[in-house]
């Protein structure tokens, strides 16, 4: 859906004072990083709490370019002020304070107005519709250097998908201001639960990555939990009761028919994950109060077992290049983490903090492990280094469990409890800074983060 | 009768046993085959008269139907396998019967470990039941995890009564 109307954006040079709101974040990031490397010796555990001020943008409503595409002006421009506003490195100053109108997409930007009232970043857009398909501009300007950055793009598709195309501008923005990658076109598959805690009732769901256009994916009477999706987003793994005995299902996300995988008499399997390249999965088979790694190829159902011990080993999770698994396990006593190569073989252990540590999940930028640490009574979010150095805690409460990566290694997301309460999705940088809820309809937990959408 | 009367009879007899049984019971084979939570609804004697030997109400009442775990474990103690070695011999004495082990976990670990967790309190009560003498031919198990918990409430006295494996019993399914 996306025709980029002119060549890709170079990145311009922005003054210091745009480069200072923007990298404070992940200078915080890089920096607490590095203060952990000087380290050696035992290891140093801290729950980072850096606070840097957020970076003041403007993005007013998009120029209406035909009749049809006003219903879209205002809207548009909220989806993005809400995107970039929810990654606490930006902040709106809202069209009340605006001195200057955008009334023209191509009428030169008066920098002046903008720096009256203390914008740094200002984006401006526009929007046509005809029949039921929408084209959408947006230019991103520098105000403190008076320079446009980068060029303009614009973007086309279907009315439906005008959320999308929101955030599709909203990916452009960030990437081009924090040099990282965009994560705002992007789903979450979850479960949607409901019911008393004695006798949940728990659907697959899935949902825009703020929470936006919830589906639900099965009708709530076989239980099912940990769905995961694939490398691209077309296909989820996910365990389901419907039996009787945990046993895995592949459904397919355009056609939404599923089959069982890995499945074999007398044992439960559970735990999937993908490959990075989709052909084949890693999950977790008990039988007879063990349970083990395996390893599936999905074309043609050829099985490795990839660990044999008298142990539980579980929550297994690839490396981006696919070359090792990372997973809990409890054969020293007390569940921690190990990395193994893919095919099995000799485990290393990785994780060596006090408490338990649990369902790991490398970044997909290959750089961190996130994990589940329980330890005194309470849960930890945390990240380490794929050797297990640098650990650190981004979150704590009574129950925090399960991380998933944004698609762009910076953000996770997590299911968080209260005591007593009941579940909600919640998400939080890799800093620990900027640690929000995200909406869901109702009781969520387990989400699992797509793929950026092509 | 044929089988899926069967099914529902023990349907029945199960939601029955669960508005019973203060402790809440154990309702998921509702989940299990697909009934929604309607199945309750059904009239049913088939949960029997506890003071007959040989009925279910009598082994889950008199006899037990569960044990207990500590946090994190799978060992049994004496309590446990007191009440194991009573499932025994009922089972022993109603060889009509096959039974179903669920493994069960308290809320205080992850989803995943807490399947693995409940696959081993099931494989650990059922070891002890074949050591008792009972066929292995009429022991199923499965895990539930953190999924099914019998108690809400966020506190040690919940979570105790959740970290237990459960003996279900019915006629002649587990096949």
């Amino acid at each position: 859906m996306t025709d980029i109307s002119m060549p890709p954006a170079l990145r311009v040079p922005v003054m210091a004072r745009l480069i200072l709101a923007l990298t404070a974040g992940l200078a915080l990031m890089l920096g607490a990083a590095a203060a952990f490397a000087q380290s050696s010796g035992p290891l140093r555990i801290e729950i980072t709490e850096g606070v840097i001020e957020p970076m003041p943008f403007a993005v007013p409503a998009f120029v209406a370019e035909n009749s049809a595409g006003q219903q879209f002006s205002d809207q548009l421009s909220r989806v993005i002020a809400a995107n970039l506003s929810n990654t606490g490195l930006f902040r709106e100053i809202p069209a009340s304070a605006h001195i200057a109108r955008i009334t023209s997409f191509d009428a030169p930007v008066q920098y002046s107005d903008w720096r009256a009232i203390n914008a740094q970043a200002l984006i401006t857009g526009a929007v046509s519709v005809q029949g039921n398909r929408m084209s959408v501009k947006f230019r991103l300007f520098d105000i403190v250097s008076g320079r446009q950055m980068g060029d303009g793009l614009q973007f086309q598709g279907s009315t439906d998908a005008w959320r999308r195309m929101a955030h599709k501008v909203s990916d452009a923005v960030y990437s081009r201001i924090t040099g990282e990658g965009g994560y705002f076109d992007s789903r979450v598959v979850f479960v949607a639960e409901s019911g008393p805690r004695e006798n949940r009732v728990k659907r697959l769901a899935v949902m825009d990555q703020d929470g936006a256009n919830v589906e639900y994916l099965t009708d709530g009477r076989a239980l099912v939990i940990a769905p995961r999706f694939s490398p691209t987003g077309d296909r989820i793994l996910y365990t389901s009761y419907e039996t009787g005995t945990p046993r895995i299902y592949l459904m397919d996300m355009g056609n939404m028919r599923r089959q069982v995988v890995g499945d074999q008499p007398g044992t439960m399997t559970f735990a999937p994950r993908f490959s990075p390249d989709g052909g084949s999965m890693v999950y977790s088979l008990s039988v007879g109060g063990t349970t083990d790694l395996f390893r599936l190829n999905l074309s043609n159902g050829q099985r490795t077992q990839l660990t044999n011990a008298p142990s539980i080993a579980t929550a297994p999770s690839f490396s981006p290049d696919g070359n090792r698994v990372v997973f809990e396990s409890d054969r020293s006593g007390t569940s921690q983490l190990y990395v193994m190569p893919a095919n099995g073989g000799e485990a290393r252990r990785i994780s060596f903090g006090q408490g338990r540590y649990g369902t790991p999940v490398w970044s997909p930028r290959g750089d961190l492990i996130a994990f589940t640490k329980s330890h005194q009574g309470r849960f930890h979010i945390g990240v380490m280094r794929s050797d297990g150095s640098e650990e650190r805690l981004l979150t704590a409460s009574f129950l925090d469990e399960g991380p998933t990566w944004a698609p762009n290694g910076r953000v996770i997301m997590f299911t968080r409890e209260t005591a007593g309460g009941d579940p909600a999705l919640w998400s939080v940088d890799i800093s620990g800074r900027n640690l929000r809820r995200i909406p869901t309809p109702g009781p969520a937990s387990d989400p699992a983060w797509s793929p950026l959408r092509q | 009768m044929n089988l899926t009367t069967k099914v529902l009879m023990v349907v029945a007899a199960l939601a029955l046993a669960a508005c019973n049984n203060p402790r809440g019971g154990s309702g998921q084979w509702d989940d299990a085959n697909g009934f929604g939570p309607g199945a309750g609804g059904i009239q049913s004697g088939a949960l029997g008269d506890p003071n007959d030997p040989s009925s279910i109400a009598h082994f889950q009442q008199r006899v037990g139907d569960r044990v207990f775990f500590d946090t994190d474990a799978s060992t049994l103690n004496d309590t446990a396998r007191q009440t194991l070695a009573g499932q025994a011999r009922w089972l022993s004495s109603n060889p009509q019967y096959t039974i179903l082990v669920e493994g069960h976990a308290d809320e205080r670990g992850t989803r995943e470990y807490n399947v693995a967790l409940g696959a081993r309190r099931a494989n650990a009560a059922m070891q002890y039941l074949v050591s008792q003498g009972i066929s292995a031919n009429r022991i199923r198990t499965v895990s539930y995890g953190k999924e099914r918990p019998v108690e809400a409430c966020p506190e040690p006295r919940c979570w105790n009564q959740n970290r237990r494996a459960v003996t279900v019993v019915s006629t002649g399914l587990a096949g």
